[in-house]
């Protein structure tokens, strides 16, 4: 066991990979001679050269264009975009290159690539800088989208990840790059489309991913006070997602929260609450309740900030009322 | 337009008057020219889905590129990317078979006449999005560089691309890079219904000269001289020159797809095409190094024999179940 911060984890992850695999290489915005704006790609430059680890004019379009053309031509790039809000320059060559180039093309070939991006609020970033848009990437018929919360998963995500014959988007929360775990030494790759129970309970579900974990294992605390044992399930992945983990721990405690930061309009947690309406109807004992962020955009100043976050408050009323 | 300069230059510079070389790119022309009218008539009775892009008086281009080309280099194309493909080598009775919508096609009739693509042939694919092959090209090449494989990427755009954000980031990146690419624009004057010099105010020789990047502007009607000028860019790039940009002036015969009445254009523009396509062009040249008139007719019956082949073959195969289509989304696992 070691102590190892999430943001070293995924650079591990990326130099292992890269170390395992010659056709690995990794490219984006002041991501080799500057290690990267989080730090995540530190040291690659210097440990695989400068064939493999190139840093790209700001032109996101084409970073991720490219890596399409790289993907189809023998290599396994790993893409940085800078902030998760900048991708929208870059959606063509995901939604219309990348994702559908098995399918359009008859399944001749693959495109394994990833593309790495930061998202969350907290640190008063403002709005075109904090937003978590997972959900448009969920939408998108060939697309694998992963969001790790634990450091192990930052590894063993990325790893999957990038072993992935699929395109695959990467989703790091930049509130956890700092956070620190007691792992393994020999960090193990995991599953995409595995959840895992983060904390087992009797009363009612709750199902998360990324930072707001936390958040959920905070409700959970607070529950616990009032002897309410709540189950807490990291989804890990969110496309595909683990609906029969889900639903197995709905059929034990007959309640379900869906909980995120992003925005819970058309969220990932919509798709969640639809289906076990549909497939878990009858282990229902209450209305699934979602919490994510309202409908508006990231807000600047910290006291619009810290009422715009999902907070553990709000995700215990959420329990409360499924259990009303 | 190009220069005369750069045709006698070129044709003293071949050295050669036997005609063999000529009668095969003139034959690939034929062939896809002739596959075209086909595909024209079958989209007017209803066998072609969708919409059809056409490259009739554009044959030339593709024809010129894919003389040169080897398996190993790779194409991004565009939507009007018929030629590219059969010239990069996709097989006719496939390609037939996708863009009739066939389970048998190369694309399983997964994607039809705009996403054609041939990874076998190193053909990445026509593409819906005007200009989104340069990046792919761009990322194509990289990986040519970084595996060392002697290749070189090539994407052929419109002029219409032109105005498009990614062609300004792709020659930065390929110029900084020094990568193995060659941007081949088909110059035809129209950005689908709209003539380009009321949309774009900058010569492509002069954007490629602000990014560094050597580029020549010649006749996209010729396909000697596409054929030699390529030859000699794609040798300089496999070199290890980096990238080059090539513009072919040519001309679009047909509407922007087939059934676009062209109200916008002026008939006058294409009266004087005889002179101008690169067929009879090619074939009073041949002419002149004393190809006979029946080798020619010869040729066309056997070009139609295949094509006639092709359709068939296409009619007979079976059209996709949508069953089996859904696996084709991820890899399946374990594959």
């Amino acid at each position: 066991m070691a102590e190892l911060r999430y943001v070293r984890a995924l650079n591990q992850a990326l130099s292992d990979a890269m170390a395992a695999d010659p056709s690995v290489v990794v490219f984006g915005e002041d991501i080799a001679a500057a290690g990267g704006p989080f730090g995540v790609t530190r040291g690659l430059l210097e440990a695989y050269g400068a064939d493999r680890v190139r840093d790209t004019p700001i032109s996101e379009a084409t970073i991720v264009g490219a890596a399409v053309g790289a993907a189809m031509t023998g290599l396994k790039p790993v893409v940085e975009i800078m902030f998760m809000d900048f991708v929208a320059i870059a959606m063509d060559a995901i939604v219309n290159q990348a994702a559908k180039a098995r399918f359009m093309f008859g399944g001749q070939g693959s495109v394994p690539m990833v593309v790495r991006l930061p998202h969350g609020g907290g640190v008063s970033a403002g709005p075109q800088h904090s937003q978590c848009l997972e959900a448009w990437f969920a939408h998108i018929p060939g697309l694998k989208v992963v969001c790790p919360a634990s450091v192990a998963d930052a590894y063993g995500l990325m790893r999957a990840a990038i072993d992935d014959p699929d395109p695959v988007i990467l989703v790091e929360n930049k509130a956890l790059y700092a956070r620190k775990e007691d792992v393994p030494d020999d960090l193990p790759a995991v599953e995409i489309g595995k959840a895992r129970i983060a904390r087992p309970g009797r009363d009612a579900t709750i199902v998360t991913y990324g930072a707001a974990l936390y958040t959920a294992l905070e409700a959970a605390d607070t529950l616990a006070g009032e002897g309410v044992e709540v189950e807490v399930i990291d989804l890990r992945s969110l496309q595909p997602w683990d609906e029969a983990a889900v639903l197995e721990s709905l059929s034990r405690t007959h309640r379900l929260v869906v909980a995120h930061e992003a925005v819970e309009a058309f969220g990932v947690g919509a798709e969640i609450a639809a289906r076990m309406a549909d497939i878990g109807f009858d282990e229902l004992d209450g209305p699934i309740v979602r919490v994510g962020a309202p409908f508006m955009p990231v807000p600047f100043a910290k006291t619009l900030e810290q009422g715009y976050l999902p907070d553990a408050g709000r995700i215990a009323d959420a329990v409360r009322k499924t259990l009303a | 337009m190009p220069s005369n300069n750069a045709t006698s230059r070129s044709r003293a510079a071949k050295g050669s008057n036997k005609p063999e070389a000529l009668l095969a790119l003139y034959r690939q022309m034929l062939l896809i020219r002739r596959t075209e009218e086909r595909l024209s008539q079958l989209f007017a009775d209803g066998e072609v889905p969708g919409f059809i892009h056409l490259s009739i008086g554009q044959e030339a281009i593709a024809t010129g590129l894919g003389a040169v080309l080897e398996r190993r280099d790779t194409i991004a194309s565009t939507h009007r990317g018929h030629g590219h493909a059969l010239a990069k080598g996709v097989e006719l009775n496939s390609f037939f078979q996708e863009v009739m919508g066939r389970e048998t096609g190369v694309c399983k009739g997964r994607g039809g006449s705009m996403h054609v693509a041939d990874m076998s042939a190193g053909m990445l694919g026509a593409n819906g999005i005007v200009g989104a092959g340069m990046p792919i090209a761009v990322g194509s090449a990289l990986a040519h560089q970084v595996r060392k494989t002697g290749g070189v990427a090539v994407v052929f755009f419109g002029d219409g691309a032109l105005a498009e954000g990614v062609l300004h980031e792709s020659l930065n990146l390929s110029a900084l890079w020094e990568l193995p690419a060659l941007f081949v624009c088909e110059n035809n004057g129209w950005s689908e219904f709209s003539p380009t010099s009321k949309q774009f105010v900058a010569p492509l020789a002069k954007l490629a000269d602000a990014f560094g990047i050597p580029a020549e502007t010649i006749d996209g009607n010729d396909v000697e001289i596409i054929a030699d000028t390529a030859g000699r860019l794609i040798s300089e790039i496999r070199k290890g020159g980096g990238p080059r940009v090539l513009e072919c002036i040519t001309q679009r015969v047909r509407g922007h797809y087939e059934g676009d009445a062209q109200k916008y254009r002026d008939p006058a523009e294409l009266k004087d095409r005889d002179k101008i396509d690169p067929l009879p062009r090619a074939a009073s040249r041949l002419s002149v190094l004393g190809v006979s008139d029946a080798l020619l007719a010869a040729l066309e019956t056997e070009v139609m024999a295949e094509i006639d082949a092709a359709t068939e073959a296409a009619r007979a195969a079976p059209l996709p179940g949508f069953a089996a289509a859904q696996a084709d989304v991820y890899t399946p696992a374990g594959a």
